[in-house]
């Protein structure tokens, strides 16, 4: 990956972003797999934009008079032990899910990328602080620390955000901090060096754009696993107020009618795999696209 | 070179264990509001009352006087005392731990079983249609959310065949007298055959959950340090000299395959003890997670503390113990 700017060593920034856009896009049309996971992580957020006009009930409605019902075609997911239409609730899941992902993601890859490309360059005193917190961090499984952070910090959506990105970002700060390291060997850095531009420009205008690839690749790869975290905070129920429905919780809840009712589980859990295993498989499609060993081997 | 390397490796650990516990200490000040009001539950509590278990976590001290009093206590081998149950965490914890330990190794035994012929298979024929079922099976179990898979299993095995318990650790008309805590040796030591057979099949369905999850990342990478290996010289020269294939296999790659599939595994432990948690609760089985889980809706900070202390430093250590391990066993070290 060190080696992509080689192959276009005076393509501007902007068309090369570009160009990797596009080849990302080209390669997944081109194979099935990827084009599957493509329009089924496409359909997810358009299900999370669109779920107050498509869902057809609403989430909170209970209907004591169908409780527990099976799947029908009223109900096509069926409906949980309040009554509620698990079709709706699972759509409107979708909408903690999918936001606490991509902040979390965003959050962390933003802070961690930052953190590790000025460690590597600046070297001193940002280095040293940066070791050491991710040392530190490191100590901790990751679903114990978010439990544990939780447990002080009390449910709630940005609450859970932060004891996430809390530690999502040292994947980052690794990741960027190995890949500005290498690169600050190049010629291209010495090159702008040479002709007197500042560091930060150099940080931000020359290394940045070399390895925002291997970020992208990366934060895909942590973006579902995100979810399954933010999922299972909830079904332990410190992550996601219960007045709201997300995934985790309706699986928490279904477990009291598991034996007989088990729509109110299996539903929002399948959701939940379908859309982490479409996120995972278009990580995965991406490192191989992105990879420039594959294209000039 | 080498000793001096674990050595460094043993002392490097020391800061992180002290830090991880400057951050369990700070954690009890992240709660909104005074601690003690808040454990104690916040409506008809005299104020004598807050001030004397104030006073008992010297929460009326400065702050690095805290601090030092918390350190102190720890070096000592006492986590302190939860004022929701009135006793010692060290006991609470204790109780705990054994029924843990009971399901991570079940976890492990199984997680191995399943992984080491499923990325042996995937490796023998890499793109194979069996190497792509390994892999494929291995990124849904990755992509697989533990507590919604455990419930899948009830599903299948306890509400349709009616064949496996869903919760607890053995059955409640059952009693075998404590020495270990450990309930499978306990009950062994009873010469309970009945109590050993139901602590086997409470264990059987928490294990399989995190084992069948935990297996799917260890297939791969089984199968990718297997593939590596079959294409280095070594293999090639004692498939020219005529070793019948198995032995090839297991005698040579395999074993050297291991080395880099025993790190990986090591750097999971992480996701284990997270899982255990999960699988704890919803299998209500009584280890540390779920006592985590529980102390957390009591209110129970003071446990909270010290049992995410302990799951942290049982995590260092681990990764440590891994590091020493492949420091020993890896040839290429004597040359660096």
């Amino acid at each position: 990956m060190s080696t992509l700017h080689l192959l276009h060593p005076i393509r501007r920034h902007g068309v090369r972003a570009l160009s990797s856009m596009n080849r990302v896009s080209a390669g997944l049309a081109a194979e099935p797999v990827g084009f599957i996971a493509g329009v089924l992580v496409l359909a997810y957020v358009l299900g999370t934009l669109l779920a107050p006009l498509v869902a057809p009930y609403s989430p909170p409605a209970t209907d004591l008079a169908a409780r527990l019902a099976p799947p029908s075609r009223a109900h096509w997911f069926g409906t949980d032990a309040l009554g509620r239409d698990v079709l709706s609730r699972t759509m409107y899941g979708a909408r903690v899910s999918i936001p606490v992902g991509l902040l979390t993601v965003g959050i962390s890859a933003v802070a961690g990328t930052a953190l590790g490309m000025s460690g590597a360059y600046f070297r001193g005193g940002i280095d040293v602080v940066g070791a050491r917190l991710v040392e530190l961090l490191q100590a901790f499984p990751y679903l114990i620390f978010a439990i544990g952070m939780m447990a002080f910090l009390g449910p709630g959506f940005w609450n859970l955000i932060w004891a996430l990105a809390l530690k999502g970002w040292i994947e980052f700060y690794r990741l960027a901090r190995g890949e500005t390291l290498s690169q600050a060997k190049m010629e291209y850095v010495e090159a702008a060096h040479a002709i007197g531009y500042p560091s930060s420009w150099i940080l931000v205008s020359e290394i940045l754009p070399n390895i925002v690839n291997t970020v992208t690749v990366v934060a895909m790869l942590r973006l579902g696993y995100f979810m399954v975290l933010e999922a299972s905070l909830s079904f332990l129920g410190v992550g996601i107020p219960p007045s709201i429905p997300a995934w985790g919780s309706m699986i928490s809840d279904g477990r009291n009618v598991l034996f007989v009712a088990w729509w109110v589980s299996t539903i929002p859990g399948l959701a939940l795999l379908v859309l982490v295993l479409a996120i995972n498989l278009l990580g995965d499609r991406m490192r191989e696209i992105l990879n420039p060993r594959r294209r000039t081997g | 070179m080498r000793l001096l390397r674990i050595l460094q490796r043993v002392l490097l650990a020391i800061p992180v264990a002290v830090g991880v516990a400057v951050l369990a200490f700070f954690s009890l000040h992240l709660l909104p509001g005074d601690p003690v009001q808040i454990m104690l539950g916040d409506t008809n509590t005299s104020a004598a009352l807050i001030r004397s278990v104030q006073h008992e976590l010297h929460l009326d001290q400065p702050l690095h006087v805290q601090l030092a009093l918390f350190l102190g206590q720890l070096a000592r081998g006492d986590l302190g005392t939860s004022i929701v149950q009135h006793r010692a965490v060290t006991a609470i914890i204790a109780e705990a731990l054994p029924a843990t330990i009971e399901l991570t190794v079940a976890t492990i035994v199984i997680a191995v079983l399943i992984a080491l012929p499923l990325g042996l298979a995937g490796a023998i024929h890499p793109g194979s249609w069996i190497d792509r079922t390994v892999l494929s099976i291995s990124l849904l179990g990755a992509s697989m959310p533990a507590f919604w898979f455990g419930l899948l299993l009830i599903l299948f095995f306890a509400v349709d065949a009616r064949a496996l318990p869903t919760s607890g650790q053995i059955d409640s008309a059952i009693g075998v007298p404590p020495v270990t805590g450990f309930l499978l040796v306990d009950s062994l030591l009873a010469h309970n055959g009945a109590a050993f057979l139901s602590v086997v099949r409470h264990l059987v369905m928490p294990a399989l959950t995190l084992g069948v999850v935990f297996a799917a990342v260890l297939a791969r990478t089984v199968r990718s340090s297997m593939v590596d290996v079959l294409h280095r010289q070594y293999v090639t020269t004692a498939r020219a000299k005529g070793v019948p294939e198995t032995a090839v296999v297991v005698k040579h790659a395999l074993r050297n395959a291991l080395i880099p599939a025993v790190t990986v595994a090591g750097l999971q432990v992480g996701e284990l003890l997270g899982g255990n948690m999960i699988v704890e609760t919803v299998f209500a089985w009584p280890g540390l997670g779920r006592l985590v889980v529980n102390s957390i809706f009591a209110k129970d900070y003071v446990v909270v503390q010290a049992a995410v202390m302990l799951y942290a430093i049982t995590y260092v250590a681990a990764n440590l113990v891994v590091d020493v391990a492949y420091t020993a066993l890896d040839p290429q070290m004597e040359l660096g």
